[in-house]
């Protein structure tokens, strides 16, 4: 038991904070419950699955710039297909979009020996540019079903979009991360020359991950269609977002540590602390100024810790 | 002894460029002009139409006009990446700077507003450096945290100033429209400008304490360099620029919003890669950047004339700067 709280120290932590947050929500406004809850998740959804792709990404080694163009694209994609052909074919040719786009970032990124950083800022202009190609201006619909996995809750206090984005995650990130290729994901962002040498493949396992980023992209991109019932071709504020709560959730820049679950944590966390200014009646711009002063607290103390554990 | 030296020309080319990043982007550059005016003759040389002597000083004068800013931007990635840093919050310090300039000038005269301006910029700067140089915080989120705070503050500010109203200084507005021969007259900040950074970077003890820890950090620690001064005198010095950057980019737009100078962000960083700096640290050069700078403006009015939609635009536009670094990296076998 102790052993385990010390390897998850910081996600405990932060689900500390969570459930702390939301008893001052409670606090704050009495009237805080279930649909208050549905509605914190609803609006995270997004923000999840950017920080979920983000964080697979961010483990491998690398950043992804451009996951809030390719959940752009994926909006786009789903609101001009779902108007005219089926929903369940819809959605999964959008996975597959998200996929694609994903693993041609990887396969860029290998390839030309550009870093990564440099790459999917050049691509985050491309996508950016693909979604204004498919929709000029925001149209299109979404599938009434699709609009319902996300609205309302299964038990109260239970969102369905909570339980949609823990089956998207664990049906995606769970196979991988017990297989090979999450071994190597992990080895590779630790240290290349090193998973190198032990056999690994760092380019296709790179790949592999910048495909698994694209596919996250991707359910943000329909849950984006849900949540608005529409296709927005302009990229939304997730890449910062997701990168603050990759960060929040204790994944290390540079690669190698860390796991997904404090990654969506950290995003719940965000939205909370959000929402809880929003009830005390802040103005939301002073919202920002606290939002980033959290962000950068949170890491200064992060990295302070982590200073002192290993001063040389 | 003759078969030593039998290398093919083209890997001499090769060894050439390697040792003269500059001279192939330099090339890619006339290359590009040269594209330019096929596609619309008389743009850059006006032989029949005469406007104003073989080249155009019209065009090429726009074309540095736009630059200037973008380049000054790019001035702070790339002293920012020699330490294997980057400064992402450098188009919202210059939004600010240029809003904070614009609404106190009415109030407080020009001088004032000004220096308040270029204040707001070394605050943020100073905040960067703190967190990067002494709590070690990685660059790209420490940047990323303080520009957002910074664009929360901008809001703020901006709900009380609102009523005073805004007025450009008439000596910004000189500066970013005017022209002297033809030429810009934000060249008369820009070159003083280029020239300090340029010594900076290659003659002084600061420049080569920015490149001894981006190549080696721990090494230049040992050799007992204070890596938490630099960082912050660093990160300040950003600001700095950034804010500057921000006030000549008043006088050249002549408006204000919460928004003017963040569209100049990814672009200065790809301006800065471009030109050769390495985001790795330890490698880079301000030359190669207002080379990267020109050949972004340059791009602009290209996609631009080829009159696409917008989406067309932005794609190509990416695909250029990736294709530009990745046969960069090819040529110089730099990363």
């Amino acid at each position: 038991m102790s052993g385990f709280l010390q390897k998850n120290a910081w996600v405990v932590g932060l689900a500390v904070l969570l459930v702390v947050l939301l008893g001052v929500t409670k606090l704050v406004q009495p009237s805080f419950g279930a649909s208050g809850l549905e509605s914190i998740a609803r609006a995270a959804l997004p923000f999840a699955f950017a920080t979920a792709g983000m964080a697979v990404v961010v483990i491998v080694g690398g950043i992804d710039l451009s996951v809030a163009s390719m959940m752009a694209v994926c909006a786009v994609t789903a609101a001009v297909l779902m108007e005219r052909i089926a929903g369940v074919p819809a959605a999964l040719i959008v996975l597959g979009v998200g996929l694609a786009m994903g693993l041609i970032n990887g396969a860029l990124i290998v390839l030309t020996r550009v870093p990564d950083i440099v790459v999917t800022l050049a691509m985050l202009f491309v996508w950016e540019g693909v979604a204004l190609l498919i929709l000029e201006s925001p149209g299109g619909a979404a599938a009434d079903w699709l609009k319902q996995i996300v609205r309302g809750s299964v038990v109260d206090g239970l969102p369905k979009a909570l339980i949609v984005i823990a089956l998207c995650v664990a049906v995606v990130w769970w196979p991988i991360r017990r297989s090979k290729l999450g071994l190597s994901i992990y080895a590779t962002g630790s240290d290349e020359s090193a998973a190198f040498r032990s056999g690994v493949s760092i380019g296709r396992t790179k790949i592999a991950a910048y495909g698994v980023c694209g596919l996250f992209c991707a359910f943000g991109g329909l849950s984006l269609a849900a949540l608005t019932g529409i296709g927005e071709p302009v990229p939304g504020p997730y890449l910062l977002a997701s990168v603050a709560a990759v960060v929040l959730g204790g994944v290390v820049l540079g690669g190698g540590k860390g796991g997904l679950l404090g990654p969506i944590i950290a995003v719940f966390i965000l939205r909370i602390i959000r929402t809880i200014l929003t009830l005390m009646a802040i103005d939301p711009n002073v919202t920002t100024i606290i939002e980033g002063t959290i962000m950068v607290g949170v890491v200064m103390l992060g990295s302070a810790a982590t200073l002192r554990g290993k001063r040389t | 002894m003759s078969d030593a030296v039998q290398i093919s020309p083209f890997v001499r080319a090769g060894r050439f460029m390697r040792d003269n990043p500059i001279v192939p982007l330099l090339i890619f550059l006339f290359l590009l002009i040269g594209a330019l005016e096929v596609m619309r003759p008389g743009i850059v040389m006006p032989f029949r139409a005469g406007r104003d002597g073989i080249i155009s000083t019209f065009w090429v004068g726009n074309l540095i006009k736009f630059a200037i800013p973008l380049a000054m931007l790019a001035a702070c990635q790339v002293l920012t990446m020699l330490t294997a840093g980057i400064d992402l919050s450098v188009g919202i310090v210059a939004t600010v700077a240029a809003f904070v300039c614009a609404t106190l000038s009415t109030t407080w005269g020009v001088a004032p507003a000004v220096l308040t301006a270029l204040a707001a910029g070394l605050v943020v700067g100073l905040v960067n450096g703190v967190g990067v140089g002494i709590v070690r915080v990685h660059p790209l989120i420490m940047t990323l945290g303080t520009g957002l705070i910074a664009t929360g503050c901008l809001q703020v500010y901006q709900r009380l100033f609102i009523n005073a109203g805004s007025e450009i200084p008439g000596f910004l507005v000189w500066l970013g429209t005017g022209r002297t021969l033809g030429m810009p007259n934000g060249l008369f900040l820009f070159v003083p400008f280029a020239i300090f950074i340029l010594w900076l970077m290659r003659f002084t003890g600061f420049g080569r304490l920015l490149f001894a820890l981006g190549s080696n950090e721990k090494a230049a620690k040992l050799s007992g360099v204070r890596a938490w001064q630099v960082y912050l005198a660093l990160y300040a010095l950003s600001g700095l620029i950034a804010a500057l950057a921000g006030l000549l980019y008043l006088g050249m737009i002549r408006q204000t919003s919460l928004s003017l100078a963040n569209p100049l962000l990814l672009p200065s960083v790809a301006a800065a890669v471009i030109g050769g700096t390495s985001i790795f640290g330890g490698s880079g050069s301000f030359a190669g950047a207002i080379i990267g700078a020109l050949i972004l403006r340059v791009l602009d009015t290209m996609l631009t004339l080829l009159q696409m939609p917008e989406g067309a635009r932005t794609v190509l536009f990416g695909l250029i700067i990736l294709a530009v670094t990745a046969l960069y990296v090819r040529i110089t076998g730099t990363r």
